[in-house]
Formats: C-alpha cells, structure tokens, sequence
C-alpha cells in the first residue's frame, strides 16, 4: 500500500510543479476581468491566486481517481464485495488539518486585500463607505442612474448634466453613485470590475481607476423586467484631454433641460403622481 | 414489461412532448402582435400611432396603450411596427391620455429626431416641462425620445375606449427620425403610466402589444 502512496504523491508533486507555474505565468493573465482599471486588475490577481492554490488540491483529486482506475480495477468478473472501507485516523485528521489551514489562509488573505490592499474595490459598498482606496482625493463624482430600461449618467462636478453616454478619463479615481428610479438594477461594467445593486432610493458607491484608454461593456445584472436584456450600453474612457471635450459638448447639448433636472440629490424615491404607483 | 408495452410508453411519451412544444411555440407565435408596415415607400415613409388611458376592450379594459394605423387606415391594437431601412420616418402620434410626469426629467428632451425638435398641435418644442409627459415614444438603440404631452386632466370629451377618434380631447405629436441599417429595435414608455401596478411599471409597461414594442427595420 505504500507503493501505492508514494507513486501517488509522486505523481501529484510532479504535475502540480508544472501545473501551478503554468496558472500562475500562463493562464493568469488571461483570468477575468482583465486589467482595464486597477480594481479589475486586483481581481484577476485575486483570480489567480486562487485558481492556483487550487490547482494542488484539484490534481490530488483527479490523481488519486486515475491511480485508482488504473491500479485498483477488479479484473474479471465480481464474485463477491470488496472488503469494508473504515475510517483511518490519521489520515481524516491529516485531511482536516490540510483544509482547515487552507481555508484559514484564504480567509485572512482575503480579508486583508479586502480591507488594505484592494481598498475601494468595484463593488457596491454602500452609501458611507468605510474603506476608501488611496489617494482617494481628488475623485470624479459620476452618479450611474438606472430605469427600466436605460442608465443615464449624471456629472455633479460639472454642474449636474446628464447624459445617456459613460466617459471617464483615464488614470482618474471615479466614485460611482449607483441608484434607481423603479426598481432593483445591477450597474455592472465587466472590464471595469464594477458591479453595484441599483437600488431606489439608495446611494451604492463603487470606486475605479481606468488604466487605459478604450471602450467597455455596461451591463444590467438583476433581472428587472421585460427590455431587461437590451440593457446595455458601451462605455468609453478617454485621455484627460477627450474627456474635458466631450464634458464640454455634453454640458452645451444638455443646457436646455438642466433646468428640469432639479437639483443632483444622491438618490432619487420614486414618486409617481397622478394615477400611477 | 414486454418489449411492446415499452415502445408504446415510449411513442406515447413522444407524442405528448411533440404536442406540448407545438403548443408552445403557437401559443408564442399567435401571442405576437401583428405587423403594422408605415405607409410610403422609402426613402420617406408615415408612421401614425395613438396612446389611449384604456383600452376599453378584453383582455385588459383598463390597461393603458399604444395603437397603430395600418397602411389602409385602420386602427391595429400593436406595437410592432416595420419601417425600411436608410430612411425618413415621419410619426404622428395622437397622445389622448392625460399627463403622469416623467419620473426621469431627462427624458423631456427630445433626441434623435430630425431638427432636434418635435411640434405639439403645431408648436414647435426643444423641450417639454416633465411634469405634462404623458408618455414618452422611445427607440433607445437608435438614439430616439420623444416626450409626449398629456391633456389636461379638466379637458373635456376625453377618449376611455379604443380607439379614439380626433373629435375626442387629445394632442397631436410629429416628428421624424432616420433609420440605419436593417434590425429589430425594442421601442418603450418611459413614463411610470401603468395605474394600479407597483410604482405603475407593470402590466402594459412590461407587454408587448401595449406600452413596448418593436421596430422591425427591413
């Protein structure tokens, strides 16, 4: 049986050295969402680092059942039961041991880059958030808007225009206010690694920093209703430059409506009037 | 179980999933409002529509929505309309139910329609105060909204059955846009208009045939 074991282990020791480098050098970079902002770039970190911590335990697994396959297949035909399987104290505490200190790990990882490494991170955080990202000063406020079946953006720092189209500058922190005029959105921008719940009558804050320039994907998340699938919109980000061009023809085409936007408030309840609600 | 019996259970069994997927896929296809084509040939077509505050008829008598004139003059109750594409659509819509209020102001602004104006019972409009929308005609992915004015609640004569006639209180829309390429579009109301529904975005604000529809751009 300890044959057995060490051809085992040999075998798992063996393809985890080629296996984990290949996650790690290879394939991570690969791992969504990618790094088109510095939140989405934590994430595929994050993906990695656990795609690669599961490698091991996943190559233990598919060894032993292989090894299994090949080395304890019955051979002719089955006369009578094997014999009874019963626990095996060490090997149960090993096991145990082996994931408990795992899971631990991962558990005291993860809550470190949630709270210091990754601070500000792309999810929805609520109205007040507690951990801010770094530098987190100056920031463009960007409130995200959402209404069966459409986002609109509204830019309070430019006097409060809004518009049916996303731009951010690139290198810039953006703080997102995520909300909703009806009912339950999810403002999720995949290469951006932001996705915030849409509630009304809520103010959900999600932070990004884009790291290149070019063009990304807005998507709704929560399933809200008929049109749910077409919304989308494609978002862009800009040198510093294009951005204040295009804050600027923005402003110009929203001028006339400004003034029945009302005032930028942080969330909006919807308040039907008339017959409706 | 003999061999029989099995092969029996088995045609039976394929017999009575056969049945329910075609019942499906009728049920589907007879649930599809019918096609309304504008009128004209392209490069410039009409396309003429009302809203009504209740249909007046079943299912739904008290459901609010859109109507559709077909080429030879007849009131169609649907909403999936079918224009050519590369073209100028002139629309007309008769707006006969009175003013709910955008719950986004943003959308008072008409877009993406030829001159970046609309006229409303012959005036012209770069915008309209939200609170008189009554319903709004949009086609989002084509860049298109047009707010729409509701009558006054006092006015008097006005329409509760479909579909209404211009002797009945209403106001009259127009306006143009331009279609692309060829595709199908959703179109929608953007005003919270469905009463007696949560926050009034159920019922026809979520059915086709009512307050959405699509745009067929052949």
């Amino acid at each position: 049986m300890k044959g057995h074991a060490f051809r085992i282990v040999a075998i798992w020791l063996v393809l985890t050295v080629i296996a984990v480098p290949l996650v790690v050098l290879v394939l991570g970079p690969h791992l969504p969402p990618g790094r088109f902002s510095v939140e989405a770039k934590d994430q595929t970190s994050a993906n990695t680092v656990l795609t690669a911590l599961l490698m091991p335990i996943v190559l233990l697994v598919l060894v032993f059942f292989g090894y299994s396959l090949v080395a304890f297949r019955h051979r002719g035909p089955a006369i009578e039961d094997g014999p009874p399987i019963r626990g095996h104290g060490p090997t149960q505490l090993t096991w145990v041991l082996a994931t408990g200190a795992i899971v631990t790990a991962l558990a005291v990882w993860g809550s470190y880059t949630l709270v210091e490494t990754a601070r500000g991170a792309g999810g929805g955080q609520g109205p007040s958030p507690t951990d801010l990202p770094k530098g987190h000063s100056p920031r463009l406020n960007i409130q995200v808007i959402a209404q069966q079946w459409e986002w609109t953006f509204r830019f309070p720092s430019y006097g409060g225009f809004e518009t049916r189209q996303l731009a951010l500058p690139v290198h810039q922190l953006v703080e997102f206010h995520v909300t909703s005029l009806d009912i339950t959105h999810s403002f999720w921008a995949y290469r951006l690694g932001v996705k915030a719940d849409a509630v009304p009558g809520v103010d959900n804050v999600a932070f990004v920093t884009a790291r290149k320039t070019g063009s990304f994907t807005i998507r709704c998340a929560e399933l809200c209703g008929l049109w749910h699938g077409h919304m989308y919109r494609t978002g862009y980000v800009m040198s510093r430059s294009d951005f204040n061009t295009w804050v600027a023809q923005q402003r110009k085409a929203d001028a006339a409506n400004l003034k029945d936007l009302g005032p930028y408030r942080r969330s909006y309840y919807p308040q039907p009037f008339h017959r409706a609600g | 179980m003999t061999l029989g019996k099995r092969l029996l259970g088995v045609v039976l069994g394929l017999a009575v999933g056969s049945a329910l997927i075609a019942y499906y896929i009728v049920s589907y296809l007879m649930a599809t409002p019918p096609v309304v084509a504008a009128t004209g040939t392209a490069p410039s077509v009409r396309l003429t529509l009302q809203t009504v505050a209740s249909f007046g008829h079943q299912p739904h008598t008290d459901w609010v929505s859109y109507l559709a004139k077909n080429p030879v003059g007849k009131w169609v109750h649907s909403t999936v309309l079918r224009v050519p594409a590369h073209s100028l659509v002139k629309m007309t819509i008769y707006q006969f139910d009175t003013a709910t209020g955008l719950r986004n102001p943003f959308w008072g602004r008409p877009e993406g329609v030829v001159g970046g104006t609309i006229t409303v019972d012959g005036k012209r409009l770069d915008e309209l105060n939200p609170d008189l929308a009554s319903h709004t005609f949009a086609i989002p992915d084509l860049g298109v909204t047009v707010p729409l004015k509701g009558v006054p609640d006092n006015a008097k004569n006005q329409c509760s059955v479909a579909p209404c006639t211009l002797a009945e209180a209403h106001t009259t829309i127009t306006f143009a846009f331009r279609t692309g390429k060829r595709g199908k579009f959703r179109w929608q109301c953007f005003v919270p208009c469905a009463a007696g529904f949560i926050l009034g975005f159920g019922g026809p604000m979520q059915t086709l045939g009512w307050m959405d529809g699509t745009l067929e751009v052949v």
